[in-house]
Parts: structure tokens; sequence; C-alpha cells
């Protein structure tokens, strides 16, 4: 058998040669070497269907807003200008549904991931995108398992569980001291669906105890909950001082109300993450339930212009100004101030330069970003109070916009 | 107090009855719902997967016709009542009778299509934002001492009655009453002795539907609508339909009363999430004596 011995021209070797080159570079992934990249993809996940859907369109809303904005100011500078591509996600109110989304994140190429609001989302969209090595900031999930677990793709803008509740407690007693410590009886109301209220509450009475309240019960409920009627009747029996509610929007409504309905009226209510005790939207639709409530929450800095400037664009757009909408948008502008300081679009690079960041043009009572396992070590929460049309920040003393009315009035 | 392992609270006795009292007014809600169930399965022979979407619909329509045009939603009843048999009327007779080709597996298939539809329709022309009426009488009503009850819910348990009275007597003294029992007796006797079958079926779905449209006007100054509103109360309509007799308008009445009140006890002493369970094991008892359900016809 002869063996044939194909001999190469010249113009198939060249062909060969430029076709194995791209091979390689699309192998050692050097995007940004091969060709000008004019868009940087961003995942964009949230509930935005299920019984989160409120609290996830609000979230995706501001995401998108933030997005629009960095687009319309010149895109990611030192990328040559390329503009922010949003790739949406839906997580269906369920966790599997928001890994599912990052996998198809990851088919699509994005650089970094925001979302996904809730904790048990956001535990399964950061696992799925560390598979990748996809850096992943989390904008609401306040779980600590979040950032706790060593993923180093994960980042988390905002507070967790652990600080809100110490914030919550710390300000709750300091409120109370200022009172002249008119409230002793607790009873806590939470959900116990996702890994938030149950957690939560936990937090708050490990918390409460040692600084002398008395908790006398712990009310869990599901979510969705369509009757708070025996939570209410319990609370009126057990006669508390203080209810400390920790739920969703759109049971934090119900509750409220109900408790209006059943004119159980203890001197406070001082929820922790209340879902609804500091929205706007509440306090429009339902201006007497909502009056006198306090609510630790996520906040932004009163006295910050940009979160006024942006409050009336959200208002403007016919939205609810909710802790969803700034807190994505802060979310993205958090990730694309760490792709411009990486310079690039490589998502090992992102992940170094949000590890390192330093960012602090926000509105958020944050300071300068300083990253430890991918918490930012300045967030923190507020306390704020519904005070006739206006929603007040009554503690911490530095961000006060009006004195808190402890407890309310009859 | 201990059963069973599990931890019991003890309440005083206001509270028990507070709570059992709310159960009544829970119960007349799921019997709202699931009296227009019980006439579409009586009759058409059906389980009518859009149910839930339809009174997502009928609260949407509420919600608008307050929001835009300030109306009333117990006046809203006015218009949505009509609208919603002149819709159940049109769905079965164009969508649902024809996509069936008279097959009830088919007619499953199809009203779970139809109501994926409404579902996401809903949340596309109307977003996922909840969206509630406001009423001024929202937190006047009548103190009984061991609970508050308000007018709307006091409205929602009247109006339960009144509809259970208002079909039974459609239903025994009208000729289309009569006709409409007569098909669902005899399908194909009815249609031998001239009653237009087709018609009677789309007559039917029709009242079903003014039913879940006469419930949203109820139910609206005390929830908020949003496009996942169906499953709130649907799920267990269908229990409630099972249990008070399939087609039995005061099986449905009584049935309700006694899912609200075991639920809302169960919900007492088990914690709002393990007392759901309450309402499976009362559901188990009564079809183990009665497998009709309470006011079923024997077999």
């Amino acid at each position: 058998m002869t063996k044939k011995i194909q001999k190469l021209s010249r113009r198939q070797f060249v062909a060969a040669a430029a076709a194995g080159t791209a091979m390689a570079s699309g192998a050692l992934g050097f995007p940004s070497i091969t060709r000008a990249a004019s868009t940087v993809k961003l995942g964009v996940v949230h509930p935005v269907t299920g019984f989160l859907q409120f609290s996830g369109t609000q979230c995706r809303f501001g995401a998108l807003m933030a997005i629009e904005e960095i687009n319309a100011a010149g895109g990611i500078e030192s990328l040559g200008g390329a503009k922010l591509e949003v790739v949406l996600g839906d997580a269906q109110s369920k966790a599997e549904v928001g890994a599912a989304e990052v996998e198809k994140f990851n088919e699509a190429g994005v650089s970094a991931i925001v979302g996904a609001y809730a904790s048990g989302i956001c535990l399964a969209t950061t696992q799925a995108a560390a598979k990748y090595g996809i850096p992943h900031v989390v904008d609401v999930g306040v779980n600590d398992k979040i950032v706790g677990r060593g993923l180093e793709n994960t980042f988390r803008f905002g507070p967790g569980f652990g600080n809100i509740t110490k914030a919550g407690t710390d300000g709750l007693i300091a409120i109370n001291n200022a009172a002249g410590n008119p409230t002793k009886t607790v009873v806590i109301v939470h959900e116990n669906t996702t890994p938030f209220g149950s957690y939560m509450a936990g937090l708050m009475k490990k918390g409460l105890e040692p600084a002398g309240f008395e908790v006398m019960d712990v009310l869990p409920h599901p979510t969705p909950n369509k009757d708070f009627r025996n939570i209410a009747l319990k609370i009126k029996e057990l006669n508390p001082d203080l209810v400390i509610p920790s739920h969703y929007y759109n049971e934090g409504v119900l509750f409220l109300r109900t408790l209006q309905r059943q004119r159980v009226v203890p001197k406070a209510i001082y929820s922790v993450l209340g879902g609804a005790s500091s929205q706007y939207r509440f306090l429009t639709e339902f201006p007497d339930a909502a009056q006198y409530v306090l609510d630790c929450n996520h906040w932004f800095d009163p006295r910050n212009q940009k979160a006024q400037a942006l409050r009336q664009k959200t208002e403007a757009a016919g939205k609810s100004f909710s802790y969803e909408v700034f807190l994505a948008y802060t979310a993205v502008r958090f990730a694309a101030d760490a792709m411009e300081r990486a310079g690039s679009a490589d998502r090992g690079k992102i992940i170094e330069a949000m590890a390192a960041s330093t960012w602090s043009d926000h509105f958020m009572p944050y300071g300068e970003t300083r990253m430890v396992n991918g918490q930012n070590q300045g967030a923190l929460p507020m306390v704020l109070q519904v005070q006739g049309k206006e929603i007040e920040v009554v503690h911490p003393p530095r961000f006060k916009t009006s004195s808190a009315v402890f407890p309310r009035p009859a | 107090m201990e059963f069973l392992g599990i931890e019991i609270p003890l309440y005083s006795w206001s509270t028990v009855i507070g709570s059992a009292i709310s159960g009544v007014f829970l119960g007349a809600i799921y019997a709202l719902v699931a009296l227009g169930l019980t006439l579409i399965y009586g009759v058409l022979h059906i389980i009518n997967f859009a149910h839930g979407s339809l009174l997502m619909l009928a609260m949407y329509a509420v919600f608008f016709l307050w929001h835009l045009f300030g109306i009333d939603p117990y006046l809203a009843m006015l218009i949505v009542v009509p609208g919603g048999f002149l819709f159940g009327y049109g769905l079965q007779r164009s969508v649902i009778g024809k996509a069936s080709h008279g097959r009830d597996e088919i007619v499953l298939l199809v009203t779970l299509g139809v109501a994926i539809v409404i579902e996401n329709a809903a949340l596309f022309l109307f977003t996922a934002n909840e969206r509630s009426v406001q009423v001024p009488y929202d937190l006047d009503g009548i103190d009984l001492g061991v609970t508050f009850v308000v007018w709307p819910e006091i409205a929602a348990l009247a109006g339960s009655l009144l509809i259970t009275l208002a079909l039974w007597s459609f239903m025994t003294r009208t000729d289309t009453g009569k006709a409409i029992r007569a098909v669902a007796k005899e399908r194909q006797g009815a249609r031998l002795v001239g009653i237009n079958v087709e018609h009677i079926f789309a007559v039917s779905f029709g009242i079903g539907t003014a039913c879940v449209a006469a419930a949203a006007s109820l139910l609206a100054p005390t929830y908020a609508v949003n496009p996942q509103f169906g499953y709130l109360f649907v799920l267990i309509a269908f229990t409630i339909v099972v249990l008070g007799g399939m087609g039995s308008f005061v099986g449905a009445l009584v049935g309700g009363f006694i899912i609200g009140i075991t639920e809302q006890l169960g919900r007492l002493f088990l914690g709002e999430s393990l007392g759901l369970i309450t309402i499976s094991v009362i559901f188990i008892l009564i079809l183990l004596f009665r497998p009709t359900g309470l006011f079923g016809q024997k077999v």
C-alpha cells in the first residue's frame, strides 16, 4: 500500500492557520484581543412571576433604570464605551428556576449577574454562578449564608440578617430608652416559608431577651397567607406592648390591615424587614394602617440628592420607590463600577475588582465599599417610621430626619 | 398540652370562639367561589381549571371599575355579574365546547389552557403589582366582643346566603333551571325532548362565571388582586365542591362553612402552616361516611 501525502497549498495553509488561531484564542479566552467589545452582557434575574412577583418586578425596574443610565452616560469607559446588554431571567419565585436561569446566562456569555431578590433564590443562583466563575451581585437577599459559604464569586452590597437584626435590636433599645422604656413585652410575627422569616425571628429573639424584653410568643405564618385573623386574636389575648412583624409585602399589608380591623392596638409596631411598613405604596393606599409603624429596613441616605432624583424619576414612571428599586439599582451600579475598574469583561477580573472595590459614588448610607468574604462591611439598615404622609428616618441619629413617635398616640 | 407529640397551646374561650366566628366568614368566601364551580361540575361534569383565573379576571374588572370610574365594588356587581355571565357563555360556546369535541378528558386540558392564557394575559396587561380597592367603610362593623366583624365580611356572608338561595330558586322554579337539571341528569334524554344541550351548557358555564363575578365584588374590599390571586381560593373550592356533593349548592355553602371553621380552628391550635392539614382530615372523614359528599346524590 502506498501512502499518499497531500501537499498543502499556500492558500490552504493560511486558511488553516487563521482558523487555528481563532480556535486557540477562543480556547484561551482572550475575546478582547480578537474582537472589539461593543457590549458587555449582564444577567439580571428576579422573581417577576409567582408569589414574589411584586418585589421581583420592582427589582427588575430598578436594575433596568441603572443600566439605561449607565448606557446613556457612555457605557463602560475603560472598555471603549461598551454598553451594558441586559439578559433578563425570571426565577418564577422558585430557587430551582433561578438556578436554571443562571445556566442560560452562562450559555449567553454574561460577564456578571445581578439578582435575585429572595434569599432562597439567591442561595441557588449564586451557587449555580459559582460553577462557571460568574460574578454575582446579590441585590437584596439577606440570609447570611449567601455570603458565608466561601463562594468567591458572590458579593452583597447591602446588609445581611446579622447586621439588620443587630441594627434593629439596637435601634429598638435606643428608641425605647429615649422614651422612658414604655415597652417590655413582645410578640414576633414572621413568615416561615422561605429562608428569611424564621431565621430573622430567631435572631431577633436572641437579641431582644438579653436587652430586657420579654418575648411572649413567636407566631409563624406561611407565604402566601390569605388570613391573619387568628394571629390578630392571639395578639389580642397576649396583649403585648410591642409587635414585631417580618414578612413580604402582600402579607405585610394584610397583617397590618387585619390588626386595624380587629382593633388590636399595641403600643408600637416595630417591624424588621416588614415588607409593607416602609413602602410608599402602602402609605398611599392605607395611610391609617401605616401611621407610626416603625420598620428597620433598607433605606437610602435621605440627605443625598441623587436618591431624591431617583425617587422622582421612579414615581414619574408610575412606580413606587421601594427598597427593591434602589437596592437593585445600586447593585447594578456596583457591578458596572467593578467592570470599569477591571477594564475587562473577563469574569475573573471582574471578581477581583469587586473584591477590591472602594466604590463610594452611591446614595446608600454605607460609605466607601469594603468587601470582606463578599459582604460590604459598611452596609447597614435604618429605622424608619411613617409620620403623616412621609417615611422618616428615626435612627441612627446621624441620618435622622425626625424623632420617633414612641409609643404611638392612643 | 401535648397530643401525638405536637404541642397544642391553650387559649381563652373568647379567642377560640373568635376564631370559629372568623371561620364562618372565611367559609362564606370559600362558598362564594365554590358555588359557581359546583354548578359547572354538576351540569357539564367537568372540573373547571379556569375557575380561579375567572375569579381573578372578575376581581380586576371590579378594581378597574372602582379605579377608573369610582364605582363602589358592591354596585359594580350590577355590571360584572351580567358581564361575567356573557363572558362565561361565550367562553363555553366558542372555545371550550368547540375545542373539546365533546370529550371530557379534552375539556380538562382546554380549561387548563384557558387558565394559563388568562393568567399570562393578566400578567402582561396589568403587571404583577397587587391592586387594592379602598372603601370608606373598610373599618366599620360590629363588635361581637370576641371579635370585630367589618361590613365587607358581613356583606360576603350575606352574599353567599343570598346567592345560594337565588341559585336554588332559579334551578327549581324556572324553566331554564329545569332544563339545566334535565341536562345534568340525562344529557341524551334532554336532547331528545328538544332541549338545546349546547346552549344549556353555555348557560350553566355563564351562571357559574356570574357567581364568581359576584364573589369578586364581595371579596374586593378585603383582598388585593394580582395575576396569581385565583390560587388562593380555588384549590380549597375544589375540596368544598367534593365535600358538599358535586352539583349541590347547599352542599357548597355548608361545605364552605365546615372547611372555614375547621381551617381557622386548626390554624389556631396547630399553627398557621400545619393547621391546614385539618382540611384534609375533615375531608377524608366526611367522605368515609358519605362518599358522595354531604348533599350529593347516592349512586
